[in-house]
């Protein structure tokens, strides 16, 4: 369609903006400006009046923008979603090449520089990291909506609680013991959902992340109700890092004959879950190449033509939603022995939500995308704490706007072509 | 019949109604443009907040009797209300009407957000409450026990049933009705034939988060409490109930909220009242794996 380069017409602009706060006053009248103390309220109508004038104001910018010619190519590049995936040359080399060593030089030079509180930071990170990891692949790659992430995230978690507790099992067992019994609750939960429309996935998921969050708080008996129950730090080849090891065992410290730092825990569960992270980043990196990565994006893009080339798509999908819940678990675990403790109140809906917003901003599908935003979204709110109760209105804006604006996020997933070789007769 | 199962009963009516009123918002949304609507919830929780805004003001200028109090804050309610469910649809959902699938789905997750927090920011995190407006109850007497139907489970069960009665008015009478069925058969064709589409969704918004406020106001009623994550737990209740009676069915959302109210009262009277909302929730999961289309809801076809 052309853009047809007609004058601007403030009068249309002027009636938008005038509609548009009008809106807002019918909106924001009573909520901010009548509130409520007791039975009783009192009035504060000068909020009311700042937001109804930034809403005309804004509107009144934006009519007029999008009334020039710049606007109306914005308008237009909103208009038809922008294709999948780009396709780079075949010899195309990633700078990433470059950056990636560097960013893992660092993170192995940085333990070697930060203090307790960094470090506990950066481990929060990672463990953000890890679960918007996970949430890309059921999300990003098979196009899945899972608002119940954070029930494996729980599982994982209290796994290690739980085991520790009950059966004397270690950080180490559970680990792995933990990412199967998340990965199995996913199939449970998976295996019939994931046969309908998946909308449905959505609502069921968000079911499930408050029943297991429900049990949690409820079971007192097993959990330990709204109290929660503590979990073990991780050993090294059975050595601990408190100061006086239990059992008459030798604390790590002793045994190497260094001096004794409290740090040494949060070090050692530094180098684990880094390492965990740069294992699952290789194996998603393998993934997306392997026929399976493959199946998961083309069933996202369109999943009647895919069931038409005979693909499973309930197995298919089944494998990106199992494997994104262990890697829930794997966090899960790493966030209880970060913790020491679990309790239900870690497991809210919001903390779903905050990750869903990691995957959104990084890009559906993005790996780099998502390591960065799991720093911003989680780091950010550390280093801004006067912001702290804006943070979930942020949120929520950040994922209205990115979904207007950017619906396959901020980086755009490319992928390298593949060159037929010369000398084949096509 | 025990006087206990008769109680939970009147509860559960109680309850499924406004179950049912709100699951009306999510069928009409499904119905019309296929999507989960999740801030439909938080308009709920809105509508809560503005009923006990709408009664503290009426009390201020000296209002109490009764029906005028309860007449100008459903008014005023279901107006502001309205309202909210057009600006949410303008700016969450419209822009989005040719993108992915998941965008809309994920914009009303950032919505719900929005909603509940900008709630929590300007009306502060603490529970907020209304006085009790109708005071007293009618008492039978059954076996040896007796059962207790308060005036405002009447009162409440009353309004459901007059405010599904005024839907089921518009949708099957009137020329806007007619606009809904038609753009909810087929848009296209609907567009072709000289409907404005997308002013017909912003009414089916609006139909939507009036009958939130209605039930937002019946709620307040009866519970007298509310705080800003209210809608939450409600929402997924009341999706259920939409899901259970088939969802795009309007008499379906209605049966399925009655449905489900009445089998949770039961569950809380009978087994446990702690874990009353894993039991709904498990409800939802079982319907979807064994009836995916409802009780009342025509089986999916996937169209290419």
């Amino acid at each position: 369609m052309p853009v047809s380069t007609s004058s601007i017409d403030i009068k249309k602009s002027l009636i938008d903006s005038v509609m548009a706060g009008l809106i807002a006053l019918i909106v924001f009248g009573p909520i901010v400006g009548v509130v409520l103390q007791g039975y009783d309220f009192n009035l504060q109508f000068d909020r009311v009046g700042w937001m109804v004038l930034v809403v005309m104001v804004g509107r009144f910018a934006l009519s007029l923008f999008l009334q020039t010619s710049r606007g109306a190519v914005v308008l237009q590049s909103f208009e038809s979603p922008a294709g999948g995936v780009g396709v780079l040359p075949p010899d195309y080399k990633s700078r990433l090449r470059w950056i990636l060593p560097v960013l893992v030089l660092l993170a192995v030079a940085f333990p070697f520089f930060a203090n307790k509180y960094l470090l506990t930071v950066v481990i929060l990170g990672l463990i953000y990291v890890l679960l918007g990891l996970g949430l890309n692949i059921v999300v990003g790659l098979a196009g899945l909506l899972d608002l119940g992430f954070v029930g494996f995230y729980a599982i994982g978690a209290y796994g290690l609680a739980m085991g520790y507790e009950y059966l004397g099992l270690g950080f180490w067992s559970m680990l792995p013991l933990s990412a199967i019994l998340a990965a199995f609750a996913g199939m449970l939960l998976g295996f019939p959902v994931l046969r309908m429309h998946g909308d449905y996935l959505a609502i069921v998921t968000l079911g499930f992340g408050e029943i297991i969050r429900l049990i949690l708080n409820n079971w007192l008996a097993v959990t330990g109700g709204p109290n929660g129950m503590s979990a073990p730090a991780p050993t090294f080849f059975g050595l601990e890092f408190a100061r006086r090891a239990k059992d008459g065992g030798t604390p790590f410290h002793e045994f190497f004959g260094i001096s004794y730092d409290p740090n040494l825990k949060f070090l050692f569960t530094y180098a684990v879950l880094f390492l965990v992270v740069l294992l699952v980043l290789y194996i998603k990196h393998r993934l997306t190449r392997m026929p399976v990565g493959r199946a998961w994006e083309a069933l996202r893009e369109d999943e009647i033509a895919c069931r038409a080339m005979g693909l499973n798509h309930v197995l298919v999908k089944l494998s990106a939603f199992m494997l994104g819940a262990s890697t829930a678990g794997i966090a899960g675990v790493f966030f209880a022995t970060y913790q020491g403790f679990v309790n239900p109140a870690s497991f809210t809906f919001f903390e779903s939500a905050l990750i869903l917003a990691i995957v959104v901003l990084g890009g559906m599908g993005s790996t780099i995308g998502v390591v960065i935003a799991a720093f911003v979204l989680t780091v950010a709110p550390e280093l801004l704490r006067s912001f702290a109760d804006y943070r979930v209105l942020l949120f929520g804006i950040l994922m209205v706007v990115m979904m207007i604006w950017k619906p396959r996020g901020l980086i755009r997933i490319n992928r390298i072509g593949i060159a037929p070789r010369k000398g084949v007769a096509p | 019949m025990d006087g206990i199962f008769l109680q939970q009963m009147i509860n559960g009516l109680t309850l499924g109604s406004v179950y049912g009123l709100i699951a009306i918002g999510y069928t009409m949304v499904y119905g019309i443009i296929g999507m989960i609507n999740f801030a439909h919830g938080e308009v709920y929780m809105v509508s809560a907040y503005l009923a006990a805004i709408a009664i503290a003001v009426l009390g201020f200028f000296g209002v109490h009797s009764f029906p005028l109090v309860i007449l100008g804050t459903l008014i005023f309610t279901i107006v502001v209300t309205g309202v909210y469910g057009f600006a949410i649809e303008r700016i969450a959902y419209k822009p989005l009407r040719n993108s992915t699938r998941l965008a809309p789905l994920i914009s009303a997750i950032g919505m719900s957000l929005i909603l509940q927090n900008y709630v929590q920011l300007s009306q502060g995190a603490r529970q907020q409450g209304i006085p009790t407006m109708l005071e007293g109850s009618l008492r039978l007497h059954v076996g040896e026990g007796f059962v207790m139907i308060t005036y405002t489970k009447l009162f409440i069960i009353a309004a459901a049933i007059a405010g599904m009665l005024a839907l089921t008015f518009i949708i099957q009478r009137t020329r806007l009705g007619r606009m809904c069925r038609a753009t909810q058969q087929d848009r296209k064709m609907a567009q072709i034939l000289g409907i404005n589409t997308d002013r017909v969704i912003s009414y089916v918004f609006v139909i939507g988060a009036s009958m939130g406020a209605l039930a937002g106001v019946l709620i307040t009623l009866n519970y007298g409490t509310f705080d800003f994550y209210a809608g939450f737990i409600i929402g997924i209740k009341a999706f259920t109930a939409a899901v259970l009676g088939g969802i795009g069915s309007l008499p379906g959302a209605m049966l399925g909220g009655l449905i489900l109210g009445v089998a949770e009262a039961q569950f809380s009277g009978m087994v446990n009242t702690d874990y009353k909302d894993v039991f709904s929730f498990s409800l939802l999961v079982l319907i979807l794996i064994f009836r995916p289309q409802g009780l009342l809801g025509r089986p999916q076809v996937t169209k290419v």
